[in-house]
């Protein structure tokens, strides 16, 4: 029998990046009205804002805040890489094609770690 | 493996090129602005966050307006090109479904964003 394998080009490093960049995109997307919805709730005054912001201490808010924080993060410095792709010249002394992916991630998750620890 | 040859000849139109270079400048313009926001971001949130704290920062301020006019500007730009990125390449909508869909968010991104714009810096 033979063995299933995962399609080499799914295991890729620079496919990873590739949905990396994808789903933070997506989900960046999705997040976008309602931020703008909160924050247009200011016309009515700063107490209409409050009362959303309230929300924003609660345990599940703060987890969801940092999620966009790393995922503005990763799509930036996977966005980055997409632009070095398409316009420099190859070879980059760096290789952005793959050389980026790991240090675009651990950047993103640094940016994270701030965010956290408040510094 | 998918070869270019294989994708349909709607991906040549003269419509996918000009969006395909909006998507990459207004990346660019929107790269140095997601630096400032993600630090601000970190700055605004110590000490949680207030109305008072985030309207005092940004009421009347004419550089926050510019800043943040271009920001609603530009991500109402980029994002729909890439749902509309997504939507061609894992959904099975028609172009004319996902290019009427793309346009009606991209205005709200556009009208939403303003008008968070205008309501945080009181202009």
């Amino acid at each position: 029998m033979r063995k299933t394998r995962l399609n080499p080009l799914r295991t890729h490093k620079s496919y990873i990046a590739f949905v990396g960049h994808r789903f933070s995109g997506i989900a960046l997307a999705l997040f976008l009205p309602a931020h703008f919805i909160l924050l247009g709730s200011a016309l009515g005054g700063a107490q209409n804002l409050d009362k959303y912001l309230v929300l924003a201490d609660l345990v599940v808010f703060k987890i969801a805040e940092w999620g966009l924080v790393v995922l503005l993060a990763i799509h930036f410095f996977f966005g980055v890489r997409v632009l070095m792709l398409e316009f420099v010249e190859w070879p980059t002394r760096t290789d952005a094609r793959t050389g980026w992916i790991i240090p675009g991630a651990v950047a993103a998750l640094f940016v994270g770690v701030i965010f956290i620890l408040q510094i | 493996m998918l070869h270019f040859s294989d994708y349909p000849a709607r991906v040549n139109t003269a419509m996918n090129r000009t969006l395909f270079i909006a998507q990459r400048l207004s990346a660019l313009v929107l790269g140095p602005l997601v630096v400032v926001h993600l630090a601000l971001i970190i700055i605004a949130v110590r000490g949680g966050l207030t109305a008072d704290e985030i309207l005092a920062r940004t009421q009347g301020n004419i550089a926050w307006v510019i800043f943040y006019t271009i920001f609603v500007i530009a991500v109402s730009i980029h994002a729909p090109i890439g749902v509309r990125n997504v939507l061609r390449e894992w959904s099975t909508f028609s172009g004319r479904v996902i290019d009427a869909t793309i346009i009606v968010f991209a205005l709200l991104l556009l009208i939403l964003g303003l008008r968070a714009v205008v309501a945080v810096t009181s202009f």
